[in-house]
Parts: structure tokens; C-alpha cells; sequence
């Protein structure tokens, strides 16, 4: 076994970046795909419920009421474009392309070839089933905020150190 | 004085109960729904292990079962425990060492009372998902049985009585979702995840994480750092210090915890900016100043159950001075049976006299002949604290802590010297608010974070 195998308190999934969160408050690379929630511009009661399929591309992106987003019609819109950008902020462009299983070209690859090399495989739509799972994610993911905190020590917390490393 | 020579000594049998846990480790590498000779052999060894003592007869019919490959959950359960137990010696060994390394006497444990009653169903479920996990082996991960943890999680996380469970099986969880599929790991953190899913295992007994206070305490607290955990949706600040009795009783190494659920987007000044409300010894550690308690709830280990009512803000106390007058006069608290681990070691020091030096394997500090690991990744990153300035320092309070293998210790605080005066930089400096530049620009981030989300939580959260 190396160090790394037998140690307790390896770092094994680095914590997300800082970003602003105002257009994209939510993006997660999980269930196989990069998916998230993207503010509407113009409403803000409205938000687009985006996703992409892991090595496919299959996308999807329709609103909160289930209402298809007029702009993803054959290729990316604007809001899987943000979604991109932002999961490139938040995780790393190395470890997006790797969970969506993207060969980005050599050099020193950023978003444009992320998004480059997936619209290149000529993606299809899928339908909306994956926007209800996601949204119901997104408020778990809030409803975090509410919880309370305590001041009972919680000492399983050894094993989660902090790490200077990112993403 | 630390006796940093005797932290390097080999300590007898330590390296026979750490094979029979790396052995077991490699079994739940593979999973037990069709084991191996090699897991077998790995079973038998845990068995083994464990032979003299009153777990033998379980955990030896667990091992026979889980090899025919029909072991349930209580087998799994006994196994958990028969691996808990030889980590659980092995801390004990090390903890012996630290406190002749650092001439401190351990204190006694005594059992506290049982706490409030835990509801039985939700840990059913915590044991069902990990039982699964058994069976498929870490190389058989993949995102169903992963997201079972989703709904366990999810009904824990509101009774503030789980929150250790919890906190665990989230982060937990959250780790093995972003190795799915485990097919494609290239190397398993085989340590670690067994630890989290012994944890695991034994936090879905009735009772396992009781902790009810032991007393309570009155007189000085004065802080030596802050020490941060944090996991994508979870965080926790620990202040160790010592308290002083105001009977003049003997001083005694305490902590104080605060710990809050999080979304994983809150990250940084913003972790500090959520504890903050909720205890008010963070503002004075990064204002140095001591607090005074009256009648705060202490377990028996030492932890404080901290509450803003029985504390007031006290006089200006340095952490070096601490460091170097009340350290060395104060007891350390027993460790609970169950946190009985080499993680959980983290034993407050005062170091100086040693030279920094870089190299391979990172920052050393040579000391008393021998070369001491500095973990400078531990430091939080919303600080004023670097890797650099510990290089630089000319005197460090850390927890000394254990991790594969051997013993290292991380910063809490430095001492450096600039224009030959000696300058403190604290890592949890930042904990109850900065004016320092740096600082300023990340809470304002933070707080520009933490709006969004709020904000969205109002118009969407109650529909
Ligand atoms: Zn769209």
C-alpha cells in the first residue's frame, strides 16, 4: 500500500472554487451528467433547468414550469453555454472533461475547447425528463442553508481536513 | 519541551495490527458478494487479530460468513467493530507516545449518561446502504448505489440528534459519487473509505454517539488557534485552549466546536462567515483576547458545548503566551471509547528551536536531531496564515497528529520575526472577521455568494 492508499485523511474530492453565483447558482457534475440551474435574465421568478449527458452530450433545458427553453433547439443554447462556463470555474476545466469523458486537445485547453469538443459531436436533444430530478436537487441544495448549526462537537469531522489545493 | 526523539521510535505491535487493517482494507477494495482467496485470507486475519478479546466469537463467525459470501448486516456490523478495535489500540499506542513526547498524563474516562434516544428506522437505513457498499466493494461502486446514501442523508440532516451521522455518510457519500464508476479508479483510497464505513457501521448502534456534558466549567478560557474540517456540505471550526478553573483546579486542554450544514458553493472566508453567529470565542481569538465562562456545559473529553449565554469576552491574552506558560500546565481530557482512532489525534504543542527546512516530501521542521512532517495543507485558505510564513517562523503552536505512518504536526500559529521583533500570524485569524485587505475582498465575495443563494431560496424554496 502507498501513503496515499493508507492514509485516513487523503484529500479525495477537492472543494469547489469560488465564483459568483448570480447568473448559474447551482451546477454539479452528478448522475452522469454536467447539470445545473441557470437564472433567467429577464424574470426572476424563472429559472432554466439545464443539463448534459456524460460522453454523449445529450442535452436538455427547459424552464422551472417544465416550458422547453426556445433557444436549445439542435445545438447549445445560452444557458448550457453558461452552465459550461461556470462548471469550468467551479471544478476545473480538467476535471469537467474528465467526468464528461471530453479528450480536450493539447496545450492549455479552457472552456472554448470543453464546449467546442462536445458541440462537435453533434449532440442530440433529449427530452425533459432529467429537469425535475435536477430542480429537486437544486433546492436540496438550498435547503442546506436552513439547517441549523450546533456546537456539539462532531468529531467524524477529523477525517475532512481542509486543502489549499483546488480543483 | 517537546521530546520530538521519542515521536520516531518504532512502538511495539503497531505494525501487526496496521497489516490486519490494510489486509481488510483490500477486502473491501474488491466487495464480498463473490470474495476472493486473497479476501478470505484478509477476513481470517482480521479474525485473527482479534482473538483474545470478547469480540473473538462474533467476529470470527462474521469472517466465516462474509467469506461463503453470505455475511448480513450484523456481520458486517462485528467486522466494523473487530476493525475499530485494532485502530482503536494502535491510537492508544500512539496517544501513550504523544503524551510522553509532550509530558502530559492523559486523563481517565469515565462513561457518560446515555442521551437522547435516536429514531431506529433512518439508522436502519444509514446500515442497509453501507451494507450494500460491503457487498459491491469500492472497485463496484457506481452512481445507484451511491445515491442511496441521498434519502438516509436527507431525513438525518434536520434532527440536530444525527448530526454526526450525518455529516459522516454526506461527505462520505459525496467521495464516492465523484469516483463513480469505481471500475475506472485508478487507485482507491483503501484507508480512508474503510474508515468512513466502519464509522459508519458503528454510528447506526443505539447510543454510539452519546454525548452528554460531564460538568460544567467556570473561569478562563484562553484560545492557542482555530482548526477547521470541511467537506462540500458540511464545516466545523474547533478553538483548542486552555481552561483555567476558577478554584484554582488544575488547567485543562479543552476545545470548543461549531458546526453548520452548507451548500457546497460556500466555500472560503463564507465557511467562517456561517459559523460566526453562533459562537463568539471565533471574534476572540482573532481579536486575542481570552473569555471568561460561567458554567458552560463540558463533556467528558473536553469538549465545550458552547453557548454565547455562560461566556463574556475577557481580557487580551496572546497565544504564544498561552503556548508557552499555560500549555505546558495543562492536562489533556480521556478520549471516548468509539474515538478511539489515529485521525482523531490532534494533541495541541508548542515548538520552537527547530529549523524549517523544504524539501521532497514538503516542509519539515528538524528538531532534537529528527525531522518532523509539517501537514501546511491543513491550513484553511481564508486566512492571513501561508505555507511560506511557517517556513519562515521561528516558533509554531500545531496539533500534533498521526497519518500513514508516521507523526506530523499541523500549524495553528506562527511566530515570525520581522525587523527582529517577533510577529504571531494565527491560520484562523480571519474566523470572527478581518480589516485585513486580503481578507475584506474574500468576505465580500462570500457574502455576494451567500446573498444569491439566500435570495433564491426565499423565491423558490416554499412553492
Ligand atoms: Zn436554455
Amino acid at each position: 500500500m502507498s501513503d496515499w492508499e493508507r492514509s485516513s485523511t487523503v484529500r479525495v474530492v477537492p472543494p469547489a472554487r469560488a465564483r459568483r453565483l448570480a447568473k448559474v447558482p447551482f451546477v454539479e457534475l452528478a448522475d452522469g451528467r454536467l447539470q445545473g440551474v441557470v437564472s433567467s435574465g429577464s424574470d426572476i421568478e424563472r429559472v432554466y433547468v439545464s443539463s448534459v449527458e456524460a460522453a454523449g452530450f445529450t442535452f436538455a433545458c427547459s424552464t422551472n414550469n417544465n416550458r422547453p427553453c426556445g433557444g436549445a433547439r439542435g445545438y447549445f443554447c445560452n444557458h448550457i453555454r453558461a452552465l459550461i462556463g461556470e462548471a469550468v470555474l467551479q471544478y476545473g476545466v480538467e476535471r469537467v472533461a474528465r467526468y464528461m469523458r471530453v479528450d480536450l486537445p493539447d496545450g492549455e485547453p479552457g472552456v472554448i475547447e470543453l464546449h467546442g469538443a462536445m458541440s462537435a459531436a453533434r449532440p442530440a436533444q433529449g427530452d425533459r425528463a432529467a429537469a425535475a430530478p435536477v430542480f429537486s436537487r437544486f433546492l436540496r441544495h438550498l435547503a442546506y442553508l436552513e439547517l441549523a448549526p450546533t456546537t456539539a462537537p462532531l468529531p467524524e469531522m477529523q477525517w475532512f481536513p481542509p486543502t489549499r489545493g483546488v480543483a | 519541551m517537546m521530546r520530538a526523539d521519542l515521536l520516531a521510535d518504532p512502538v511495539d505491535g503497531l505494525d501487526e495490527a496496521l497489516a490486519a487493517v490494510a489486509a481488510f482494507d483490500e477486502v473491501l477494495v474488491g466487495g464480498l458478494l463473490r470474495p476472493q482467496p486473497a479476501q478470505a485470507a484478509g477476513l481470517a486475519g482480521l479474525a485473527a487479530a482479534v482473538a483474545g478479546t470478547p469480540l473473538a466469537a462474533k467476529v470470527a463467525e462474521a469472517a466465516e460468513k462474509a467469506v461463503a459470501g453470505a455475511a448480513d448486516e450484523d456481520h458486517f456490523v462485528a467486522l466494523a467493530a473487530a476493525r475499530s478495535a485494532l485502530l482503536g489500540s494502535v491510537h492508544d499506542a500512539l496517544t501513550d507516545r504523544v503524551q510522553q513526547a509532550a509530558g502530559r498524563t492523559p486523563g481517565e474516562w469515565t462513561a457518560p449518561a446515555p442521551a437522547a434516544q435516536q429514531p431506529a428506522g433512518v439508522l436502519a437505513a444509514a446500515r442497509s446502504w453501507l451494507a450494500d457498499l460491503a457487498r459491491c466493494g469500492w472497485r463496484g461502486i457506481d452512481h445507484d448505489v451511491v445515491s442511496g446514501a441521498a434519502q438516509v442523508v436527507g431525513a438525518m440532516l434536520p434532527d440536530p440528534a444525527l448530526r454526526r451521522q450525518a455529516a459522516l455518510l454526506d461527505g462520505f457519500a459525496a467521495e464516492l459519487a465523484a469516483s463513480c464508476p469505481g471500475s475506472a479508479l485508478e487507485r482507491v483510497p483503501a484507508r480512508r473509505w474503510a474508515d468512513l464505513w466502519s464509522r459508519g457501521m458503528l454510528l447506526t448502534l443505539p447510543g454510539a454517539t452519546a454525548a452528554a456534558p460531564a460538568g460544567t466549567a467556570t473561569g478562563r478560557l484562553l484560545p492557542l488557534g482555530v482548526d477547521l474540517h470541511e467537506h462540500a456540505t458540511a464545516v466545523q471550526a474547533q478553538v483548542h485552549g486552555v481552561f483555567e478553573p476558577a478554584d484554582g483546579g488544575t488547567p485543562l486542554l479543552v476545545r470548543a466546536s461549531v458546526s453548520a450544514p452548507k451548500p457546497d458553493t460556500v466555500v472560503g472566508a463564507g465557511l467562517w462567515q456561517l459559523l460566526r453567529p453562533h459562537m463568539s470565542l471565533l471574534a476572540a481569538v482573532s481579536e486575542g483576547r481570552s473569555m471568561d465562562l460561567v458554567g458552560m456545559p463540558v463533556t467528558a473529553e473536553g469538549d465545550l458545548l458552547w453557548s454565547d449565554a455562560y461566556a463574556r469576552q475577557g481580557e487580551a491574552a496572546d497565544a504564544f503566551s498561552t503556548a508557552r506558560v499555560a500549555l505546558p500546565t495543562a492536562a489533556g481530557g480521556p478520549t471516548a471509547p468509539l474515538d478511539r482512532h489515529p485521525a482523531r489525534i490532534a494533541v495541541p504543542v508548542f515548538l520552537e528551536g527547530y529549523t524549517a527546512e523544504t524539501g521532497d516530501e514538503g516542509l519539515v521542521f528538524a528538531l532534537a536531531g529528527q525531522r518532523l512532517a509539517v501537514d501546511t495543507d491543513r491550513i484553511p485558505a481564508a486566512g492571513p496564515l501561508t505555507p511560506e510564513a511557517v517556513a519562515a517562523s521561528v516558533a509554531c503552536i500545531g496539533l500534533l497528529r498521526w497519518d500513514a505512518g508516521s507523526f506530523l504536526v499541523q500549524p495553528l500559529a506562527v511566530e515570525t520575526t520581522v525587523r527582529k521583533k517577533p510577529v504571531a500570524v494565527q491560520a484562523g485569524a480571519w474566523a470572527g472577521g478581518t480589516a485585513d485587505k486580503a481578507g475584506v475582498k474574500a468576505e465580500k465575495a462570500a457574502t455576494d455568494a451567500a446573498a444569491v443563494l439566500r435570495e433564491r431560496a426565499g423565491r423558490l424554496l416554499r412553492k
